[in-house]
């Protein structure tokens, strides 16, 4: 019992950062924008909220608060500014979506892997790392007496804050695309964006906007990975997978923020299955296997059971130029 | 309403589709884009604090500057052409093979197995049998995603991709397996391979530079000149046309995927027969990402990707020589990639279209 | 004259152009309020580019636009929203998953959420005045074509749009949704709106319009007050000279047994039936017509019939000789190449000519031997034969394209499909079945493709022609099947049928179908003692 209690607990934190470039890829692809980048962007945001961080650390004075946000403030921008470019080439200059988003995605894993190496080189120790005032931000909070009761306050309330704030955030955006206006018009222009744009929607401008917004969260997902899970140090390759495991989390969340929550724990649980249930004789390799066989295994299923109303938009992947013809 | 009318103004820019380009106003436009991502890195490397000319002619000296480092570049040439023409395969298709990393793996491993079990044989045999072992797991390990696609139109970019990391995790369960390592070590590691599984080298580099060159040979006259070749192209701009022709749409696309897997297969064989001796988690070590933008840039045309994967590998054997002598992280080669690729796509449109800027009707009245 | 009116609309010199092809050459147009105005041309003519100019899809590349008297620029829909202009297009321009109200506020603005009570009280409120009849609840991808086209309308009236265009509405409607339509536009015209139909039904200009302008080859000839036109003039200002509007049907040729389809039932993946029982008989030398409202099962008829579509039941028995034995072989399972491979030649011209029949990509050539490129030995294609039959039919069929390698999509519409027909006939079928062959095409073109079809049908070919336009299948068929919900709803003698009577069956399956099933019953027993 207590197995799974822990289980869940450490699913939860694992879960988050899968959490967050879900639900950025969500709100990416609800304008019609397949972002096969999350990957690079998570690499991009991971690496810029360790500078952020540092840089917050050295000019703000010491760490703590300022130090964390300054970690998701420019974490959040650094996810944006991958987006901005993926939305510039394939909105304004109609490239390749498919290969634009890959693209993202090797530029971004050089951008982490090679910063992440220049910020190593600058500090004093030859490795960067953010200082323990810092790192203790990431822990997760104590809410006193909550926190102590038994399992629930370990599965309610024993996490860091980015986990409530991502939590926060699917709640948020499942609203968003249910009951606002702007969330209808931006459904409208992921599934048909010839009608949105004769309907008197930005197009283009609600496109930017959700592919950077979608950009930047991914990016504070990467910078989870390297302030929580990497616990603020630098590590070459820290993001490995988690932004490409993120696009396939959309398909299993059928594009429904509130769903990416269970989505999220379910394969952060995967992802650390081995220490809490390890099987005699079985290598670990074959444990790291199984969120990508679940993720394929996933994959088959929903797509042989295509439903018109919880699946991809439309327009996803195609451009749309008003005067095509 | 009237507060709505604006202003009798055209819009300041708009676009307008071309009806057709002349091929050297399109090089020129391609020529400018790649000028402008070299100086786009050049300026990252000014803000390091190092002077871009001299990185950069440090990056060249690197790659072609002496005997050994141009056996070195076409080293990494030859994995990065192969592969590209694979995935230009898949990708004719509209099938976004982006598994080539671990079909890569997936090569490697059946070539290894039969270095690591089989070596008393003959070494003709072994290489032989090694390449045809590399060749067919390869394009089965592709085969399977193509397969799900054919099948149930399942997302074949996910399913490829994640391929990879069980591949990848599969290496590294076989460095663990004693049967595999060195007896004298207890380190990780596949051991080497013995001369009877390592290729000859012509020229200072093993014979995997002729393999390629006759593979972009027979890929060329494969895509423009066979049946299948027709089949692709027919099947890649619409598979409704494809059926309505009586083509049988799902075994073209098996069929080609195995083969651009297959590719991939014989490059995981050809690293570790003929580059590195033995397996290791670095085997694919990116070719198989990098090799996309090899066959984009060079248009899915076979001889466009021998220049396209050429300069590639310059960039990388040059960015190891800037991490010796400035002290840059080699990573700038994916930076770079990166960064030529995005200025490539986005100059497509520059071909593909014509800006019209306010106040210049007239010219494209005439034009 | 011009004063008793204001001019709403007034379009001065308007110019557009598509790479080298001029679509509209300084075009002048007026329209009066309250007013139903008839926009008139071929295919091609420049109609829709014209008032999507209004609309604000595209941008002119010169000429003023005036609006109530102002001169206007109306760069984006939005402008032409804020102008009071509304475009019901002729694909609808609608969000499928949306449901009608949703599609109707789209892009509206107003508070965070949207107050959907209000919202579908003031639609209720609209629907009354003009006489609609909506569910604002209802998804737009469980609606009819008629529906759909009523929620546009809906769509514009709510924005307070004064001046309408509309794009075809005619096209996908039956003979009695049109007539409603028009008392719904004359009531729109009563209580003072501007009007603007584009179409090219001229018996629709004559009933419904008050003036007429008239567009050919982009150019503007003319606008003429409607009682003072007649069919006769209408056509000439819109061809350029006077043409035979008649549709030849020759009588007489011997018919022969071809293909036999019994009780054909076809599911789709969403498990709605799209064919139902469908049975009917094709005879070499003669066309078959099928009538019916878009998605009544034309298509996936089609496609069963080549083996492009899954069947559920029924047989498709087709008449062939084997071995000098004639035999009836049963297509039911079988994939396009089994087909092929069994000896039997069908053609097929398919609705989507680029997307299915063609690779636009592709040069001529390589679309010539899209069906038989298999035909020589060996793994290489034989480039040189195609090559040989695009340079004949290039010059038999007066295909115009700067050469064989050109791809396929730089070619006009009308050349595009001759390209495809002649690919068709050129394998001497013994069924040819074309889906909406002059769809989008001007009139010469037109006539050039039933000019074919006539020829077909006399070598003795059996021609199964899916039509939209009542007149021109009333005309060219010799029996016409009227599809209803994928049911048959009758098989009838165009020459001896009205298109009324057609337009009823297209939306019930009645007494004809009951007719029908007793001619079924009948030809059963006949193919019983046949056998």
């Amino acid at each position: 019992m207590d197995n799974i209690i822990n289980l869940l607990n450490a699913a939860v934190a694992a879960g988050t950062p899968l959490l967050l470039g879900t639900l950025g890829e969500i709100l990416t692809e609800k304008s019609g924008n397949l972002n096969l980048g999350v990957e690079g962007m998570m690499f991009m945001g991971a690496v810029s909220g360790l500078a952020g961080g540092l840089a917050a650390e050295q000019w703000l004075g010491g760490a703590g608060v300022m130090a964390a946000v300054g970690a998701l403030l420019i974490s959040f921008l650094a996810g944006a500014l991958g987006a901005l470019i993926y939305s510039f080439l394939t909105i304004t200059l109609r490239a390749n979506q498919n290969v634009t988003g890959l693209t993202l995605t090797i530029f971004g894993t050089g951008f982490g892997n090679f910063f992440g190496e220049i910020l190593g080189q600058r500090s004093a120790t030859g490795f960067a790392q953010v200082t323990q005032g810092t790192q203790a931000m990431f822990q997760p909070i104590h809410f006193g007496a909550l926190s102590d009761i038994p399992i629930l306050g370990k599965l309610l309330f024993s996490y860091n804050w980015i986990v409530y704030f991502s939590v926060a955030l699917a709640i948020l955006m499942a609203w968003f695309f249910k009951k606002s206006r702007t969330g209808l018009n931006l459904r409208a222009v992921g599934e048909d964006p010839a009608t949105a744009d004769a309907a008197g929607i930005n197009v283009t401008r609600y496109k930017y906007l959700a592919t950077i917004v979608g950009g930047g969260i991914c990016g504070i997902g990467g910078m989870y990975m390297c302030m929580v899970t990497c616990n603020g140090i630098w590590v070459h390759g820290c993001v490995s997978g988690y932004g490409w495991l993120a696009v396939a989390l959309v398909i299993f969340a059928t594009w429904n923020p509130a769903r990416a929550i269970l989505c999220g724990i379910i394969f952060g649980g995967l992802t650390v299955l081995r220490m809490y249930f390890p099987i005699k004789g079985l290598a670990t390799q074959f444990y790291d296997m199984v969120p990508y066989i679940v993720t394929i295994v996933v994959l088959v299923i929903t797509s042989i059971r295509q439903s018109r109303e919880h699946s991809q938009p439309k327009s996803c992947g195609n451009n749309y130029f008003r005067e095509e013809r | 309403m009237s507060k709505e009318i604006r202003e009798h103004q055209e819009p300041f820019v708009r676009m307008v589709k071309r009806a057709s380009i002349e091929p050297k106003k399109a090089w020129l436009i391609r020529g400018i884009a790649l000028l402008g991502a070299i100086i786009t890195g050049g300026l990252l490397i000014l803000t390091l604090g190092h002077n871009p000319f001299e990185v950069y002619a440090s990056m060249v000296q690197g790659a072609f500057g002496k005997k050994i480092a141009i056996q070195e570049t076409v080293k990494l040439t030859i994995p990065l052409l192969i592969t590209g023409i694979g995935i230009s395969l898949a990708f004719k298709m509209r099938f976004w093979n982006i598994g080539a990393e671990g079909q890569i793996l997936a090569g490697a491993i059946a070539a290894s197995s039969i270095a690591i079990y089989f070596d008393h044989l003959p070494h003709a045999i072994v290489l032989i049998l090694m390449g045809l072992a590399a060749f067919i797991a390869g394009g089965i390990y592709g085969m399977i995603p193509a397969f799900f696609k054919a099948k149930w139109n399942t997302n074949e970019t996910l399913f490829t991709l994640m391929m990879n990391y069980i591949a990848l995790q599969f290496v590294i369960f076989l460095e663990h397996q004693a049967s595999w390592q060195d007896s004298r070590s207890t380190f990780p590691k596949v051991r080497m391979f013995t001369d009877t599984a390592r290729l000859p080298k012509v020229f200072g580099v093993h014979i995997g530079w002729i393999i390629a060159l006759i593979i972009v040979v027979a890929a060329f006259i494969y895509l423009t000149k066979t049946k299948h070749g027709y089949e692709i192209s027919v099947v890649g701009e619409s598979a409704n046309t494809a059926r309505y022709a009586g083509m049988n749409v799902r075994r073209i696309l098996v069929r080609t995927m195995f083969l651009s897997a297959a590719l991939a297969g014989l490059v995981g064989f050809l690293q570790v027969s003929g580059s590195d001796g033995t397996l290791t988690e670095t085997t694919a070590g990116g070719v198989g990402f990098t090799a996309i933008t090899v066959a984009w840039l060079g248009h899915m045309n076979p001889f466009a990707m021998v220049v396209v994967s050429l300069f590639i590998a310059m960039l990388e054997r040059g960015s190891n020589s800037i991490q010796t002598s400035h002290n840059i992280p080699a990573s700038a080669a994916d930076l770079l990639t990166g960064l030529i690729l995005f200025f490539m796509l986005g100059c497509e449109f520059f071909i593909n279209y014509k800006l019209i800027f306010r106040g210049s009707r007239k010219e494209e009245a005439n034009g | 004259m011009e004063n008793t009116k204001t001019n709403a609309v007034e379009m001065k010199n308007v110019t557009k152009t598509f790479g080298s092809v001029v679509a509209n050459h300084d075009v002048n147009l007026t329209l009066r309020t309250g007013e139903i105005l008839a926009l008139l041309g071929e295919n091609g003519s420049g109609k829709t580019t014209l008032m999507n100019m209004l609309s604000g899809i595209y941008f002119p590349d010169h000429g003023e636009i005036y609006i109530h008297g102002k001169e206007v620029s109306i760069r984006s829909p939005k402008d032409a929203f804020a102008l009071g202009i509304g475009m019901i297009h002729q694909h609808f321009k609608l969000v499928d998953v949306l449901t009608a109200a949703e599609n109707i506020v789209l892009g509206l603005p107003g508070g965070a959420t949207i107050n959907r009570k209000l919202l579908s009280q003031k639609i209720r409120d609209i629907s009354q005045k003009y006489g609609f009849d909506i569910d604002p609840d209802k998804k737009i991808y469980q609606m009819s074509v008629s529906e759909k086209q009523t929620v546009e309308i809906i769509k514009v009236l709510y924005r307070g749009a004064g001046i309408l265009i509309l794009d075809e509405p005619t096209a996908v409607l039956t003979p009695q949704e049109t007539e409603k339509l028009f008392r719904v536009l004359r009531a729109m015209k009563d209580d003072n709106k501007a009007i603007i139909i584009i179409t090219h039904k001229l018996h629709e200009v004559l009933s419904v319009s008050d003036r007429v302008a008239i567009l050919r080859k982009g150019e503007y000839i003319d606008t003429v007050e409607t009682g003072k036109a007649t069919q006769q003039s209408l056509t000439e200002m819109m061809v350029g000279h006077s043409v035979s509007l008649s549709i030849d049907r020759p009588e007489g040729i011997p018919k022969k047994d071809c293909l036999k389809v019994h009780s054909l039932t076809c599911i789709n993946s969403d498990g709605v039936k799209k064919l139902d029982q469908v049975s009917f008989d094709a005879f070499g030398g003669e066309i078959l017509g099928v009538a019916g409202i878009a998605g009544s099962g034309q298509k996936e008829l089609c496609e069963a019939l080549t083996g492009l579509y899954p069947v559920k039941g029924g047989s498709i028995l087709f008449h062939n000789e084997v071995d000098g034995h004639l035999v009836d072989e049963n297509l039911v399972g079988k994939s396009p190449d089994e087909i092929i491979k069994k000896g039997i030649s069908m053609a097929f011209v398919p609705e989507d000519r680029l997307g299915m029949g063609l690779v636009a990509s592709l040069d001529m050539v390589d679309n010539i031997m899209l069906k038989n490129y298999r035909q020589n030995s060996g793994p290489f294609v034989d480039r040189e034969t195609p090559k040989k039959t695009a340079e004949r039919l290039i010059e038999e069929l007066q295909i115009v394209t700067p050469g064989v390698h050109t791809p396929i999509r730089r070619l006009s519409g009308g050349n595009v499909q001759k390209v495809l027909l002649g690919r068709e006939i050129e394998c001497s079928p013994q069924l040819l079945i074309v889906a909406y062959p002059a769809r989008g095409l001007d009139i010469n073109s037109s006539y050039t493709v039933y000019d074919l079809l006539n020829q077909q049908k006399k070598k003795g070919v059996a021609v199964i022609f899916i039509g939209e336009d009542l007149d021109v299948l009333l005309e060219i068929s010799d029996r016409l099947l009227v599809l209803c919900g994928g049911q048959v709803s009758g098989i009838v003698d165009p020459r001896t049928t009205s298109k009324e009577e057609i337009g009823l069956m297209m939306v019930h399956v009645g007494d004809q179908n009951k007719e029908n099933q007793a001619n079924l019953q009948k030809e059963r027993k006949e193919a019983a003692t046949h056998e």
